[in-house]
């Protein structure tokens, strides 16, 4: 790539050595080929040609060990008809629209006390953040499981109170709430988005409103809301998204089940299990087109929800 | 953590007035109420810190407790809430350590592998990529561009029926190709926006100097792009290493073989195939499987917190 003639001229930006005039005239595209090669290699043949291959086989039969057939939108219409599919999407959006809330209000409070100039702030950030990395890991899951479990931690502790506690995780109506606890507990990673938030905003403004004699109240009403809105958007959108694929948790937790009643039943892990488990590929590919669906939809609606309550400071 | 702000002090309502007159260097002495007032302020710190270290506790409880409870008999683990085992039994350590078919060295050396090649994949490949749509100009760019956004936000469930498929016909099932090879071929696109974000920000005077002295985007890719973007090299290394670590999905897929199980795969395996009768070296072995990541948080604070302010990652 290199030349070998250095150019040591004044103008010689304008004349280049010769190899290069044409080169520079057509931009660099010669060289964009190579940078681009490996990505390109991987956005054909590991991300679009799959994705339009499982576009075609969501139109199928497909067990991996026969050929696919074609039998229409069979697959998703079947979707619809299956009790379980239904309620995978059902214990999904509950376990989404509970604890994303839930989490980022946890987030946005702590890093608004964080963010009031206190020392070892970096200390508290990091035991709080701390959770976010170790969250989606299969020991903590299986930590979890142990302690909502009918004689876990939590149980031992109720006990102490003289409470029996329910076997939580194998209890129907409380396994689902585990894993929205175990969601809420990462809330260290919108939190350190928030503080960052929060360090965007001019102190000027803090300033001049206290001068005007406006209560802290007022303040974060009117300065600290607006502006940190699009950090909380932005954090909404990213944990929707997130929180609607979660597996791991859900997989082991419930032993890979989605049990107990099909109550943990996360739609990623209906997926596997329905593409993995049962070799129904061809559904399993529907599913994961309308998974796409799903969360393509609910970026659109927060995006044009945020024109409401959004404000950009521009 | 150098971003803690200028320490202000606590009488909230004079600190305009109080910081001005810090600045000048001279502070009025300050009157009966005054002192009141900061005497109230100080105590309200402590009690602030003291919150915050409580609910720092109740968050990290789990976790110390799962790592007290590593070296205690598992008898004790159903009926020890507290923190300080009454009785050390190590040998939950050497069980785990030999529970499954394979010595647990192997799983954790299967990680290491996918691990570090996925490290290596994707600081290569994404950089190339990156010094590609920030630096070079080709036709398409923005279209290419974008194409490489909107992929950052594709669930792998719409591509992983077809890549098994793609991969099992490649014989590379059961191989560690499946996890490392989309890396090489930067289908993590997110570090490349990432990196992007990076190269954009080192001045371009830079690189056109060095073009006048005859480098090519080889070499200024790898003696000037490259050094100078080190924070967000060492940013994609880390999260790439904790991702990877923790992944379970596509492990679990394309994995299947006992012998190639990696960390979290032989964890759910354990977890099932003792049907969580040893509670005890179950714990150890999630303890073992936390440490690396635990350690590259210790170590790589700086770029994760820096990392997730700036993009929102996890």
């Amino acid at each position: 790539m290199s030349t070998t003639d250095i150019p040591r001229r004044a103008d010689a930006p304008a004349r280049r050595t010769r190899g290069r005039t044409g080169a520079t005239r057509r931009g660099d595209g010669r060289a964009a080929i190579i940078f681009l090669a490996p990505w390109f290699a991987g956005l054909v043949l590991i991300t679009a040609g799959p994705m339009a291959a499982s576009l075609y086989l969501s139109f199928t039969d497909y067990d991996l060990l026969t050929p696919p057939t074609w039998i229409g939108p069979e697959n998703y219409t079947r979707m619809f008809e299956d009790p379980r599919f239904l309620n995978a999407l059902q214990v999904t959006f509950t376990y989404v629209l509970v604890s994303v809330p839930i989490q980022l209000a946890l987030s946005l409070a702590l890093a608004l006390i964080l963010d009031k100039g206190l020392r070892a702030l970096s200390f508290y950030r990091s035991i709080y953040y701390l959770p976010s990395l170790l969250g989606g890991s299969v020991a903590v899951a299986i930590l979890w499981r142990q302690v909502f479990g009918a004689d876990g931690l939590l149980n031992q502790f109720l006990a102490l109170f003289g409470i029996q506690g329910e076997g939580w995780v194998s209890h129907p109506d409380y396994a689902l709430g585990t894993l929205i606890v175990l969601n809420v507990w990462t809330f260290g990673s919108p939190m350190v988005i928030f503080l960052a938030g929060l360090r965007q905003i001019p102190q000027m403004y803090y300033e001049a409103a206290s001068i005007d004699g406006a209560s802290k109240v007022r303040q974060f009403i009117t300065i600290t809301v607006p502006l940190l809105s699009p950090i909380v958007f932005f954090n909404l959108v990213l944990q929707v998204i997130g929180s609607f694929q979660s597996f791991t948790q859900a997989y082991v937790v419930s032993g890979g089940t989605g049990g107990p009643a099909d109550s943990t039943m996360f739609y990623t892990l209906y997926l596997y299990l329905k593409g993995f488990g049962s070799l129904d590929m061809g559904y399993a590919s529907a599913m994961a087109w309308f998974l796409l669906l799903i969360i393509g939809g609910m970026t659109a609606v927060n995006f044009v929800a945020s024109k409401y309550w959004v404000f950009y400071d521009d | 953590m150098t971003e803690l702000t200028a320490p202000t002090l606590p009488d909230e309502g004079t600190r305009l007035g109080a910081r001005i007159s810090h600045a000048a260097g001279q502070l009025p002495p300050p009157s009966a109420r005054q002192l009141r007032a900061r005497r109230r302020a100080a105590l309200m710190g402590l009690l602030r810190h003291a919150l915050l270290i409580g609910f720092g506790l109740i968050m990290l409880y789990p976790l110390l407790w799962m790592l007290a409870s590593s070296i205690k008999p598992s008898a004790l683990i159903f009926r020890e809430p507290g923190l300080i085992p009454t009785e050390i039994d190590m040998s939950n350590y050497t069980d785990g350590w030999t529970a499954l078919l394979h010595p647990f060295s192997t799983y954790l050396l299967n990680s290491g592998l996918v691990v570090l090649g996925s490290v290596i994949g994707n600081l290569v490949a994404c950089s190339m990529a990156a010094y590609a749509f920030a630096r070079l100009e080709f036709r398409g760019r923005n279209l290419w561009f974008a194409i490489m956004l909107m992929s950052i936000m594709l669930p792998i469930h719409v591509v992983i029926v077809p890549q098994y498929v793609l991969f099992s016909s490649l014989q590379w099932i059961n191989t560690f190709l499946p996890l490392i090879v989309p890396k090489l071929l930067a289908t993590d696109a997110f570090f490349i926006f990432l990196m992007v974000q990076f190269f954009r920000g080192i001045p371009k005077e830079l690189d056109e100097a060095a073009r006048l002295d005859g480098c090519g985007h080889v070499r200024i890719y790898w003696r000037i792009m490259l050094p100078l973007a080190l924070p967000a090299l060492a940013t994609t290394a880390i999260f790439t290493f904790i991702w990877t670590w923790n992944d379970f999905f596509s492990q679990l897929i394309f994995l299947t073989r006992p012998d190639m199980y990696t960390v979290p795969v032989a964890l759910a395996a354990f977890k099932d195939s003792t049907g969580e009768t040893s509670w005890g070296s179950l714990f150890a072995m999630s303890i073992v499987s936390l440490i690396p990541v635990f350690l590259v948080f210790l170590f790589g604070q700086k770029y994760l917190v820096k990392g997730i302010a700036t993009t929102g990652i996890k």
